[in-house]
């Protein structure tokens, strides 16, 4: 789960990392409002997505005065903000956060997070200045500084000072330094993050170390030892349908095509859109069906296929394990090719435990399906009735396997 | 010899009396796994399936000689279970849970250094040495004894590698899910290292996923070992949507780590890819029968 910058921020603050005076706002009125209580006349009103690159997307606004924050406001909120790391549909706009404006000298990246490779906790630091410095850190482009830090926190205090000296940080300024590096630190482990960023840092007017943006990724695998967090954003997004599906036990990824993929397990969902794709075909997303799914989970997940208009076939990739059989998918297929009143060919191929118990379900619930019994030939079949022109050569299979079937 | 279990491998399963536990437990049974005890610290004392349930590990190793744990806790408590064989000084450690907290794995990946236990895991389908013993929750119709080494990130496309291998007529010396998460305990570079030590592997097949940089590793490691045995490989995701999540934590390309990047890293260290996923399987046959004529070559001249 993403913060949004305003929550990252005020996590921060209970870790003593300083930010900007300012708060969240839901209407140009309230964002107004804001304004006035902070006083001063520089403000920054930031859109709150979960995403970067708002300001080159225009989703950060400096101006002058309460008046210009709520005009800011308004043109954000309601706004759908697209940068180069959204997607196409880029985000509603639902609040601002209306900030005192800081300008400071000397401005750094600081990331602290899990480092896969050595399954430790990392500080990575650079000089900042540079927009999309974030991506480059962690893949590994402009690393300046690595800070080891141990698994409850610890940090040398020797290597701090020889990170700090690698980022130029002024002496008189590194106490402060070392206050947000164990600020960092501590935020990580007590919020079970996989990433706390603050980026840029500078030198605030009074000479401390300030937050101007902050972004929090939280491990969702240990929510349950973290009644205090926030509840996620209603969603509107790409993602709604996601984790609509991901409430019944089943990852989906939205793609733009017209094939609707079924299969279970992440190794097996990648395969068959690397297939689908191999066959010319163009996927309208991945799905991963876990293993602790039920049929009626299924069926959920295949109803977020159906209700897409543009899937024009789906295909049903799946390998029945020690965990999940094959019938569970077929009856999750027939309960939503039932509970539908939709007509969409469906191409099929079950391996493994119960296939034949799976193809003999589909048959009592009545589905059309077009049997297959490798991975290659269902990619290729779907791929070919996706294509307009061709789709009613497909038809005599469906009705010659729907004669078999009776 | 299969590597990390066999069948005379002693089997302790943490969390037997739980749903997961009960169930693979029983399965593992049937298949003819020695499991010789389970823990469940609220049931100590108790019999299970007609096996001894203990309070903690230690006191199961001790009158068992445990060789293999594997764990069936749930996410709440795995780590401190791993942690916990750890200290008992299990050889082999089998972790099923999924969805264990980061923070937890970078405790147990602390616990782990210096130590001497093997953890597989976690977010694994198991170890399965076909014949043998199973060790885990894959299903085994189509597994046969036999040579083949196989590697892997994900279960289903294991099920489906293993039907391919067996079809084409070959076997699997032991089957190996290291796990889907970000951070685990054996790596696919140490796994393959076993399997170049067992002699009873002739061939080691490869499933690759993006994220991460274990494929990188390994390539790295068998460009410089130069092993003498056939490695076929495939990289899965290869159409995934960039900076996108594809089901398992782990699977997550960003950067260099993509698929393609991947498959010229193993390209590169010699490693041969096989042309889709469905063709893996008379892909390593191919290339076993090939390294097969290179040998009888060299014994005739």
């Amino acid at each position: 789960m993403k913060l949004h910058e305003f929550q990252s921020k005020s996590c921060l603050t209970r870790y003593g990392i300083t930010a900007p005076p300012g708060r969240v706002a839901d209407s140009p009125e309230a964002a107004r409002e804001v304004a006035m209580i902070l006083g001063g006349s520089r403000f920054a009103v930031k859109a709150q997505v979960p995403a970067g690159g708002r300001a080159a997307a225009g989703g950060i606004l400096i101006v002058e005065g309460p008046d210009a924050v709520e005009a800011a406001s308004r043109a954000l909120l309601g706004s759908r903000l697209t940068s180069d790391q959204t997607g196409p549909e880029g985000y509603l706009v639902r609040q601002v956060l209306v900030e005192t404006a800081v300008n400071g000298p000397a401005s750094f990246y600081l990331g602290a997070m899990i480092e896969p490779t050595s399954a430790g906790i990392v500080i990575l630091g650079a000089r900042g200045g540079e927009t999309d410095i974030e991506a480059k850190v962690r893949a590994g482009r402009t690393t300046i500084g690595r800070l080891a830090v141990g698994p409850n926190g610890a940090i040398d205090a020797a290597e701090a000072r020889a990170f700090a000296a690698r980022l130029a940080v002024a002496n008189d300024h590194f106490a402060g330094f070392c206050a947000v590096l164990t600020g960092l630190a501590e935020a990580l482990i007590g919020l079970d993050a996989t990433l706390v960023e603050i980026n840029p840092l500078v030198l605030g007017g009074a000479g401390g170390f300030v937050a101007l943006d902050a972004k929090i990724v939280l491990d969702d695998n240990a929510a349950f030892r973290h009644p205090e967090r926030p509840a996620e954003d209603p969603v509107d997004q790409p993602g709604d349908l996601e984790a609509s599906a991901q409430r019944h036990r089943i990852n989906y990824v939205r793609m733009d095509g017209d094939i609707g993929l079924v299969a279970n397990g992440a190794g097996l969902g990648m395969a068959t859109v690397d297939l689908v794709r191999a066959a010319d075909g163009r996927p309208a997303n991945f799905m991963d069906i876990r293993t602790t799914a039920t049929s009626l989970d299924v069926a959920h997940g295949i109803a977020l296929l159906l209700e897409n208009p543009a899937v024009k076939v789906i295909l049903v990739n799946v390998h029945g394990g020690g965990m999940q059989s094959c019938d569970t998918v077929g009856d999750g297929l027939g309960i939503a090719m039932r509970r539908t009143g939709r007509k969409c060919p469906v191409v099929v191929r079950f391996a493994g435990n119960n296939a034949d118990f799976a193809r003999a379900r589909l048959a009592n619930f009545g589905c059309k399906i077009v049997d297959c019994a490798d991975m290659w030939t269902p990619a290729a079949t779907a791929a070919r009735m996706a294509r307009p022109a061709e789709a009613p050569k497909a038809m005599p299979l469906f009705e010659r396997r729907e004669a078999a079937v009776r | 010899m299969a590597i990390l279990a066999s069948g005379a491998s002693r089997v302790l399963v943490q969390g037997m009396t739980g749903w997961a536990g009960r169930h693979y437990s029983s399965s593992m049974l049937d298949y003819g796994t020695r499991v010789v005890a389970g823990v469940t610290p609220s049931k100590a004392g108790t019999r299970f399936l007609d096996l001894p349930i203990h309070g903690d590990v230690a006191s199961a190793m001790r009158e068992h000689r445990i060789d293999v744990s594997i764990v069936f806790v749930p996410p709440q408590n795995a780590g401190a279970a791993m942690i916990e064989a750890i200290e008992a000084e299990v050889p082999v450690i089998v972790a099923v849970t999924e969805r264990v907290p980061l923070h937890d794995m970078v405790k147990v990946r602390a616990a782990l250094a210096g130590s001497r236990s093997i953890l597989v895991g976690p977010n694994s389908q198991g170890i399965l040495s076909p014949g043998q013993c199973k060790i885990g929750v894959m299903a085994t119709a189509s597994a046969r004894p036999g040579r083949v080494g196989v590697i892997s990130r994900s279960a289903s496309l294991t099920s489906e590698v293993i039907a391919q291998i067996t079809e084409a007529g070959l076997g699997q010396s032991t089957t190996v899910g290291i796990g889907g998460d970000p951070i685990c305990g054996l790596s696919m570079r140490d796994c393959l290292s076993l399997f170049l030590k067992d002699e009873e592997t002739d061939g080691v097949v490869l499933i690759g996923e993006i994220g991460g940089s274990q494929e990188e590793e390994l390539a790295e490691f068998v460009a410089a070992a130069r092993p003498s045995i056939p490695i076929v490989a495939t990289v899965v995701g290869r159409h995934a949507p960039p900076r996108r999540r594809m089901g398992h934590a782990g699977a997550f390309a960003e950067g260099t780590n993509d698929a393609a990047g991947k498959i010229r890293a193993l390209e590169r260290a010699g490693i041969a890819i096989a042309p889709s996923p469905h063709l893996i399987g008379e892909t390593i046959r191919a290339a076993l029968r090939q390294a097969a004529d290179a040998t009888r070559e060299r014994s005739v001249a």
